[in-house]
């Protein structure tokens, strides 16, 4: 009886699982999780200096075996664009390398901040679990005690962020989703000054993030009710037939694009992002300024060129609106702003938009453009919060722009550094951004989105008015009496200012090199 | 010597001189006052050096120019961004090779009248001198200059958009952080107006990309390079729009009517020597782009905009004239001029005749010498009495003569006296204006009247009339100040007798722009030639 039982049985076959082309991935999962080894059995003297080797280490290490996996003639042979591996979980093809290796550079550089302990003993609070303002906080702070979890935390993180783009199917990409949210929400309520107000960013980015994810879920339910499998080919087949009702696919489409877009911090899903950015510690803003957005829009680049490739009809006008909402309302709302980092904050809300005019053009220049844009901006927006990080005073950062009145009369190097990245941001030739934008808004034009490129010049203009406005303070203002200063940055930050700075020069002058990286990785798109 | 990289190498000078001055010790570095005295003297010798060499070369350059020669001399081509179709590419016509040496001549005066405007001076009010870094001067000034020569020269339109967009961060933080009054104001709205309307000019530029790679001149090989761009046939809707994506962005720089009112708060709260830049060279790139990028790429739309344009031009000279009239500030009062000026250039050039055209070209030269020693005149002057309220002033011809004199020369090239340069362009911008459009021709000349009351009542109000008690110690001009504004004047001089040199190098450019822009010269109507001239009018498409 038995016997026969397993003879009717279906065999359940192995899945095969692609080590080798997963490796970067495994690699920085593996390294979180001996970080959490390292919390647990580690002397606290030796754990900083562990985590650091273990999450450096790792990232350098995953960055390398990506640029392997690049050249690899098993992946890209015979001018193949690439595999899904793990048994259709995981697509590895050129986009997907291009987007994790800029996570990785990125991600190296925001812990190089993360692992600042010249200012004070750490950006992160001695105890998270100790109510602020009470006696148990204070002892933690007298005993000069950091938590060193933020490490694992971030690789975590950045495992999550690495998967995110490279998912194939919907389920993956919602388990990669929650595991670059999560401690993500935990780093952001773990500021070592001003913890209400980073306590309260971390509740209101949870809420909202939780929210987004059952919008993200509820999409996906719609999508596999439509096409019968989460596998986002499989969708891209079933659109591409009209036999099906297509109102669960619109949407499906809809919810998803909702849970995709809040983590870009498209408008009108974008009223999280300055007060995460504002009250979350500035390496953790750093570390989600630049990788969360390169790994959300690696995500959205996915889901809206391989699932919904066919359909760019249909999801085109929806695009068109949230690009000209998010690029106008990012730039006008940064008017009014006071505080640096929700300046930033609206400034790279405003970014997204411009990168969505990449996104709409749907085509390789489109994807290629948008990637380079990623990467450029990227690695100004971390130099820019390292400089953030710099400028203190008594009760830490002084985030309040009319404390940096005259700044550029005390400490020139550090004002001008700062003023660099905003001139980069505002798009001025001769810097990455000024690259960038031209390569988005040019795809755009190719793609038939002229409206949509005077509506982003418009809005560059509008926003190079607070650009402007933080030069004029730094620069052509009197100094503010008992002003903040500039403190020395130890090597940890100083090189994260130096690649930012020197990568948004080097781009915007000889930008060629990337821009064929991006254009050669872009050029067969995704793989399906 | 043919295949020197004659406008590389001029473009690099001063870049080099931006190094060097950068790597002097800066103003935190040990030692006492005098010590920091000195190491200024080095800075601006330095500069002083480094935009003389340049000079230098842009007149070896000029003397190897031949008229005769190909359009763009001196070329380079190499390929910068090839994803984009985007190349280095330089290259002078007659037009730009004028420019480009005007504004070498202007630095050198510039750096000399502005030794010592970089330390600021105690206000009238006794509050100490802010603060600034001289150093930090002389490099923006510098830097200017190898991006001012860049914009001149280019010939790739994203080269050109490039150098264009670029210029705005030195001069805005020239006018920011070393300007007098409402200097913040004054260089944000600089910043802001030229930022909108170069934006602008990027959609069009793009734009203008992405259709010459549809184009199969270009074998759909998209390219910035203007002597492609030139062969793409643009369809008239597209053209239109594409011209008035260029056209604003230099209306905006040029300043042209309406869009001029960033000028005179800029240029009032510059120093002297940055007003002259500013006015003298920053803005010739509007009207140097007019008649490079607009009437060669778009010849079509250009004929159809002319009417609009030549509007605006002429409402331009008799406003911002009427407006210079009553202006109680002197440098605002001198910025005014140059609207009105603008707007005779913007009129020579959009008058679509070889006179108009070469009149144009020359005023733009003309105009960069002779407002340029007006404004450090002007400044020279407020540096003594520390005001720049003309009412502040009265008598000074007789205790300082050599300044007024050279100041009502100045004044009298401002209002195109014969004899003087301005007088030539501006005599062949009528002309060539009168020919096609009698009443804008008209309408302009009462311009030259209004030019005479407001010079010539500003020198009355300063210069004649009983010393006022806070001038009767001014001092006369100083070596330095003649040494600087010495050559302006008698350049303004040499132009007026013989302009011919300059007028050689401009006429084949201006030719050929013509022919590109499918214009010829409108023939008198004599009898025996109305029927051909008709005949070749219609062979045109041209209205005449």
């Amino acid at each position: 009886m038995t016997g026969s039982l397993a003879a009717i049985a279906p065999t359940i076959p192995a899945p095969q699982i692609q080590y080798g082309q997963l490796s970067p991935m495994l690699l920085v999962f593996g390294a979180a999780i001996a970080g959490v080894l390292v919390e647990a059995f580690s002397p606290r003297p030796l754990r900083r200096t562990l985590h650091l080797a273990i999450t450096l280490g790792s990232l350098a290490g995953a960055f390398i075996l990506t640029v392997f996996l690049a050249g690899s003639s098993s992946l890209f042979g015979g001018g193949r664009a690439g595999n899904v591996a793990a048994v259709g979980a995981v697509a590895i093809d050129r986009p997907t390398l291009f987007i994790q290796g800029t996570i990785l550079v990125l991600a190296f550089i925001s812990v190089l901040l993360i692992a600042e302990s010249s200012h004070e003993v750490s950006a992160f609070a001695a105890q998270a679990a100790a109510v602020p303002g009470s006696a148990e906080e204070r002892e933690g702070l007298l005993a000069g005690i950091s938590h060193t979890e933020v490490y694992p935390l971030t690789l975590f993180a950045i495992g999550g962020m690495l998967l995110f783009p490279a998912a194939n199917d919907l389920l993956t990409m919602f388990v990669a989703l929650e595991v670059l949210s999560l401690p993500l929400y935990l780093l952001c309520g773990l500021a070592r000054r001003r913890r209400l107000l980073s306590q309260e960013a971390a509740m209101k980015y949870f809420l909202l993030g939780s929210f987004s994810s059952a919008f993200f879920l509820f999409g996906v339910a719609m999508l596999y009710g439509f096409s019968d499998s989460v596998s986002l080919s499989k969708i891209a087949i079933a659109a591409g037939g009209n036999t099906q009702s297509s109102v669960l696919l619109y949407a499906g489409i809809a919810l998803l694009g909702v849970g995709l877009l809040f983590k870009i911090g498209a408008v009108p899903f974008q009223a999280w992002k300055p007060d995460v950015y504002q009250g979350a510690p500035t390496p953790v803003t750093a570390l989600m300024a630049s990788c969360t957005l390169v790994s959300a829009f690696g995500a959205v680049l996915r889901v809206f060129y391989v699932a919904f490739g066919q359909l760019t009809w249909d999801w085109r006008p929806m695009m068109w609106g949230i690009a000209i909402l998010t690029m106008l309302g990012g730039s006008i709302i940064a008017i009014t702003q006071t505080d640096v980092k929700r300046l930033l904050a609206y400034s790279s809300i405003a970014q997204a938009g411009y990168i969505l005019t990449g996104v709409v053009a749907a085509s390789t220049a489109g994807l290629s453009s948008s990637m380079f844009y990623l990467a450029a901006y990227g690695l100004a927006a971390v130099g820019a919060f390292a400089v953030v990080t710099l400028i203190r005073d008594q009760s830490g950062e002084a985030g309040h722009l009319s404390r940096w009145a005259g700044l550029g009369k005390r400490s020139p190097l550090v004002a001008g550094i700062f003023a660099f990245f905003l001139i980069a941001f505002a798009g001025i030739p001769l810097t990455s951004g000024f690259t960038g934008k031209f390569a988005v808004f040019q795809a755009a034009i190719a793609g038939g989105a002229l409206p949509l490129v005077i509506v982003g010049v418009v809005s560059s203009a509008i926003l190079a008015f607070p650009y402007v406005r933080v030069i004029v303070l730094m620069f052509f203002s009197e100094p503010v009496l008992d002003g903040p200063a500039v403190v020395r940055p130890s090597a940890f930050t100083s090189v994260a200012v130096g690649i930012g700075l020197l990568a948004t020069l080097v781009l915007g002058v000889a930008p060629e090199p990337l821009l064929r990286l991006a254009h050669e990785a872009a050029a067969q798109l995704f793989v399906r | 010597m043919s295949n020197f990289p004659w406008l590389t190498v001029s473009g690099a000078i001063p870049l080099v001189g931006t190094l060097a001055v950068c790597l002097t010790p800066g103003r935190s570095a040990p030692g006492s006052d005098a010590d920091r005295r000195s190491r200024d003297l080095l800075v601006k010798r330095i500069a002083l050096v480094f935009t003389l060499i340049t000079l230098g070369v842009t007149i070896a350059m000029a003397v190897a120019f031949k008229p005769g020669g190909p359009r763009f001399q001196f070329t380079q081509v190499y390929q910068w961004i090839p994803q984009f179709g985007v190349h280095y590419a330089v290259g002078a016509d007659g037009i730009a090779l004028v420019l480009i040496l005007m504004t070498t001549v202007l630095m050198p005066v510039v750096i000399l009248a502005s030794w010592n405007d970089a330390e600021g001076s105690a206000s009238p009010a006794g509050e100490a001198p802010p603060k600034r870094s001289v150093k930090t001067y002389f490099a923006l000034l510098l830097v200017l200059e190898t991006m001012m020569i860049g914009v001149f020269a280019a010939t790739d339109v994203f080269l050109f958009y490039v150098f264009f967009e670029a210029m705005l961060i030195p001069m805005y933080f020239m006018i920011g952080s070393y300007g007098v009054g409402q200097r913040q104001y004054a260089a944000v709205k600089f910043l802001l107006y030229s930022l909108l309307g170069g934006l602008l000019m990027l959609v069009a530029v793009i734009a203008l990309y992405v259709i010459s790679a549809q184009s199969a001149v270009l074998h759909h090989q998209g390219s910035f390079l203007f002597t492609d761009l030139s062969r793409v046939v643009l369809d008239p809707t597209a053209q239109k729009w594409l011209f008035l994506g260029f056209f604003v962005a230099f209306a905006i720089k040029a300043p042209l009517w309406p869009f001029h009112t960033w000028l005179p708060d800029a240029a009032t709260a510059a120093q002297p020597g940055a007003a002259v830049l500013l006015v003298g060279v920053l803005d010739k790139v509007g009207t140097f782009g007019m008649i490079r990028y607009c009437l060669d790429l778009f010849p079509s739309a250009s004929h159809y905009f002319t009417p609009l344009v030549i509007a605006l031009a002429v409402i331009g000279i008799l406003y911002a004239a009427i407006v210079a009239i009553g202006q109680a500030d002197l440098k605002r009062l001198i910025a005014y001029t140059s609207v009105s000026h603008f707007g005779l250039i913007t009129l020579g050039i959009f008058a679509m005749t070889s006179q108009g055209q070469v009149g144009a070209t020359l005023y733009m030269v003309n105009h960069g010498f002779a407002t340029g020693a007006l404004f450090l005149i002007a400044g020279f002057m407020i540096a003594r009495r520390r005001s720049q309220q003309i009412a502040d002033y009265g008598g000074v011809q007789k205790v300082a003569p050599v300044l007024a004199g050279l100041f009502l020369i100045a004044g009298l090239a401002g209002l195109a006296m014969p004899g003087l340069s301005t007088f030539v362009s501006e005599f062949l911008v009528l002309i060539g204006t009168f020919t096609r459009y009698e009443v804008a021709a008209a309408l302009a000349t009462v311009g030259i009247i209004l030019a005479a009351i407001y010079i010539l009542w500003m020198y009355q109000r300063t210069m004649t009339g009983p010393v006022r008690e806070d001038v009767a110690a001014m001092p006369d001009l100083r070596a330095r100040e003649l040494w600087a504004v010495g050559p302006l004047i008698a350049l303004v001089i040499v132009l007026g007798v013989y302009p011919k040199p300059v007028i050689d190098m401009i006429n084949p450019a201006v030719h050929k722009t013509l022919v590109q822009a499918h214009s010829t010269d409108p023939v008198p109507p004599h009898p025996a030639t109305v029927v051909l001239d008709t005949a070749a009018a219609h062979k045109n498409g041209s209205k005449p």
